[in-house]
């Protein structure tokens, strides 16, 4: 256990890509199996243990800890797991468990003996040991590495492209030791076991990166770019699967489209909200959808979800992915043709002849639920990761507003002890006495420098303090103007502006702007979608 | 007994002692001063008289020259002088070199100011002594139940190690300029390290005097110099003040690889908000557990809790029946370290 608590320290603090890839060979070429099976396992997200929730881990520790000295350390560190392994009470012992072992006693814990069992943990560990058990047991060690930074690692350690290991990855479990025998040239390739696997999604360059004075128009086929989730229809042999676009198994959110999913084939495309003869919804009603693991009778009548299919991966035994879009896209269209039209249907080209036409499309589209256009080359074939030229998006310009800070709150993880959760307003009532109405909250888009300056900003003029919370000086005469970019606006009920902003960060710092110029309530009231 | 307030309370100049008329540690200029220890935010120049240790009176020098009080007086550890009445006695707090308790007394009541302090080992200066006290003025630096400082041996370890496994980078640990850094270079000799450290501009003097004073700091270089050859080669040693390790300064080095000694290194978000990469946990202020283990200790009626976290400290206080509060006083760097 330690010596993945001490892979866990150092990843957190080590900036570069390449010194993080070089801890993690090191950790698969130095530790044995199955601790580094497992380690694998908890960095791709592959360990799950719901009997162990943060809540009840607070509970373990109020319970040996004064709970108002808790309170004070944890605003103080930011951060719960590394609170609680620093407070716990215990020096460790002398016989700290193996990573496998700690696995094993997670797994079999059930709701009712997790405290027990986790209290024991926490006693017999030091406090590098509690904070890599606490990140283990609750999911999302949050150490800046992703799944996909892992399995570079997993490819650079046994000398294989990154596609092998994905193609191969959810046919194998914890603790991969066939995969590492493999990676070691010691043992045969796993056989891909899973029965309705994730092929790696092919993704899109931003059209900024693009020269299109140098791109044929009459190359590229364009369709729009619909704002929902990226997903990957599987159906073979009466196995059905609903993949996000990194991966993970989403079927058990879904089950009015799986149910849908009477074919052989796999489908890339777009899942929305609605019913795709009439509706689109907004990603906002996807929202109520997502991150779930039951959906209520009313969630599936009130929030349908269907597939808008971009592309065709397999069709029958055949794999289809080599041919060109122009010979995919055809196959498509004829496949969908036969599926139940109020769970899929095909997302439509957009005819143009120059990128002037193009843009201009791109700029007043159609539809509300549209976030841009999406460029592909006519003779490319369906490739995994992102590779440079056959496909780019071309994002709508994100809105913009003028707004005033007014609320500043303390951040978490890398930004404890930093003023970085801004909420900000605009200017409602009448134009000689306005007031200040908040219509969103930003925590990025900025850089450690601006920060910096903000924080000073938020301590220098503190009006009042709720807790974690400080009130910002705001009036005519005197304010900080951030400038606002988003996606979107929908109406809300439970903003008291009326208005729920998508995505917003800040793009700008506007020291240079008056308070009062900021911008007023009506301008965007204006961009609601009607209705 | 005189009520304790009348013998010490706090002004916006800093502690004052009403019958003796002079301020522990001012943060402004006053005409009489007693200074505990020679960092910048308790040793300030331009006070008309100063009463300190022999060591933070040279210290006090070498940073602010000759003339940074009107007038001085040593005073030696244990020895008792007398002020319009009020009895002062220094006693060692094991902070720094020099660094001292400075306790209070009059009118039957006595008053220890600790300053700041520590309890581990430190080889560059005289150990922390409990005073028996009314009235004990704790620090609060690291006074949250999170705040375990490391053994600082095996901080200096993970140093060494650290230098073996990447011997092409270049070691620059942050130091505070008084006090960490001659501690760290202890330390480092301690645990065998023979080959030249290479020490930041700032540095210079304290380790020369740390030095003339008797204690043992090995073969010192300065790091940045002008003619060639004489850089420090990589997998070098370097001990610079926390502000120059992540400064330009810190990029003439090869492939330098960021180290800070500090208790704050604790926290692994902190190491990170700096682009720290290898956090010594090394303090020259008490933890959570000397600060209570201290407190209990000294067995004071009442506990006065000053720069820091005090209000965590109170709350200790509170749930073990020690009558404690805040004192507020103004000017002290207490993120500083």
């Amino acid at each position: 256990m330690e010596r993945f608590a001490e892979l866990l320290d150092r990843l957190v603090l080590t900036p570069a890509r390449n010194g993080k890839l070089r801890l993690l060979t090191d950790y698969f070429a130095t530790v044995p199996d199955p601790d580094r099976g497992y380690g694998l396992a908890a960095l791709t997200g592959g360990l799950d243990f719901p009997a162990v929730k943060p809540a009840m881990l607070r509970t373990l520790t109020t319970e040996r800890v004064d709970p108002v000295l808790f309170a004070y350390s944890y605003d103080y560190v930011g951060d719960l797991a590394e609170t609680v392994s620093l407070i716990w009470p215990a020096d460790g012992g002398t016989e700290a468990p193996a990573l496998s072992h700690v696995v094993e006693r997670l797994s079999h814990a059930s709701r009712s003996d997790a405290p027990a069992v986790m209290a024991k943990l926490l006693d017999q560990l030091s406090p590098s040991g509690r904070f890599a058990a606490i990140k283990l047991a609750t999911g999302g060690l949050r150490v800046g590495v992703s799944a996909r930074l892992t399995k570079q690692a997993l490819a650079e350690f046994g000398g294989v492209e990154i596609q092998e290991i994905e193609e191969l990855w959810h046919g194998l479990t914890a603790p991969y030791s066939d995969l590492f025998a493999w990676l070691e040239g010691k043992g045969p390739k796993p056989e891909n076991a899973a029965q309705a696997p994730f092929r790696p999604v092919m993704l899109a360059h931003p059209a900024a990166e693009a020269d299109f004075s140098a791109l044929d128009p009459e190359a590229y086929a364009a369709e729009w770019k619909w704002d929902g989730i990226r997903v990957q229809a599987v159906a073979e042999g009466g196995i059905r699967r609903l993949y996000s676009r990194t991966g993970d198994d989403i079927s058990g959110a879904f089950p009015d489209l799986v149910e849908a999913m009477d074919f052989d084939a796999a489908l890339d495309g777009e899942l929305l909200v609605g019913d795709p003869r009439s509706t689109t919804g907004t990603f906002s009603d996807l929202q109520q959808r997502l991150n779930r693991k039951t959906v209520s009778r009313a969630m599936l009548a009130d929030y349908p979800v269907f597939m808008r299919c971009y592309d065709l991966l397999l069709l029958g035994e055949r794999d289809v992915r080599a041919l060109p879009y122009a010979e995919r896209r055809p196959q498509l269209a004829a496949f969908l043709a036969e599926l139940p039209d109020d769970r899929f249907d095909l997302s439509p080209e957009i005819a143009f002849t120059s990128w002037q036409e193009l843009d201009d499309k791109r700029c007043h589209p159609p539809h509300p639920v549209i976030e841009g256009v999406m460029l592909k080359r006519r003779d490319s074939p369906y490739l995994p990761g992102r590779p440079k030229g056959p496909w780019f998006k071309w994002k709508r310009d994100p809105f913009t507003v003028d707004a005033v800070l007014m609320y500043a709150q303390r951040g978490h993880g890398k930004r404890s002890s930093f003023y970085s959760d801004y909420t900000f307003g605009v200017w409602s009532g009448p134009a000689e006495d306005p007031v200040l109405v908040p219509v969103g909250k930003a925590y990025f888009g900025f850089t450690d420098e601006e920060l910096r300056q903000i924080d000073k900003y938020v301590r220098d003029n503190t009006v009042e303090r709720f807790g974690p919370v400080r009130a910002v000086r705001a009036d005519l005469g005197h304010g900080l103007v951030l400038e606002i970019a988003f996606e979107g606006l929908n109406r809300s009920t439970r903003h008291k502006s009326g208005i729920a902003m998508r995505f917003p960060r800040i793009s700008r710092l506007r020291w240079d702007k008056p308070a009062h110029e900021a911008d007023r309530i009506e301008t965007l009231e204006a961009m609601l979608p009607a209705g | 007994m005189m009520q304790p307030r009348d013998l010490l309370r706090s002004r916006p100049e800093g502690l004052y002692c009403p019958p003796g008329d002079f301020f522990i540690d001012p943060v402004r200029p006053v005409a009489r001063a007693l200074v505990t220890h020679g960092h910048a935010d308790h040793a300030r120049a331009g006070h008309g008289s100063v009463l300190a240790t022999r060591e933070t009176l040279d210290i006090m020098a070498l940073r602010y020259g000759e003339d940074f009080a009107g007038a001085t007086q040593e005073a030696a550890l244990g020895e008792t002088v007398s002020i319009d009445g009020v009895r002062v006695t220094f006693h060692p707090a094991g902070h720094v070199l020099g660094s001292a308790q400075i306790a209070v007394e009059a009118g039957g009541t006595r008053i220890v100011a600790s300053g700041d302090y520590k309890r581990s080992t430190d080889p560059t200066c005289a150990a922390f002594e409990p005073v028996p006290c009314d009235v004990f003025i704790t620090e609060a630096t690291f006074a949250l139940p999170v705040f375990i400082h490391s053994n600082a041996e095996e901080e200096i370890g993970h140093l060494l190690t650290s230098v073996r496994r990447f011997p092409e980078r270049t070691h620059i640990v942050g130091a505070y300029a008084l006090g960490k850094a001659q501690r760290v270079i202890a330390l480092l000799r301690k645990a065998g390290y023979s080959e030249t450290v290479f020490i930041h501009g700032a540095l210079v003097k304290l380790c020369a005097y740390y030095e003339g004073v008797g204690v043992s700091l090995g073969p010192l270089q300065p790091a940045t110099v002008e003619e060639d050859g004489a850089a420090p080669p990589a997998g070098a040693i370097v001990v610079a003040p926390p502000a120059a390790t992540d400064d330009r300064w810190s990029r003439r080095f090869a492939d330098p690889l960021s180290c800070f000694a500090s208790g704050w290194m604790r926290i692994r978000q902190r190491a990170r908000q700096r682009g720290v990469e290898l956090p010594l946990i090394i303090s020259d202020h008490a933890d959570w557990g000397e600060l209570t283990d201290t407190i209990r200790e000294m067995g004071a009626a009442e506990v006065w809790v000053t720069h820091g976290r005090e209000e965590a400290l109170v709350r200790w206080c509170e749930l073990n029946g020690i009558a404690a509060k805040p004192l507020h006083i103004a000017g002290y760097e207490d993120e500083a370290e």
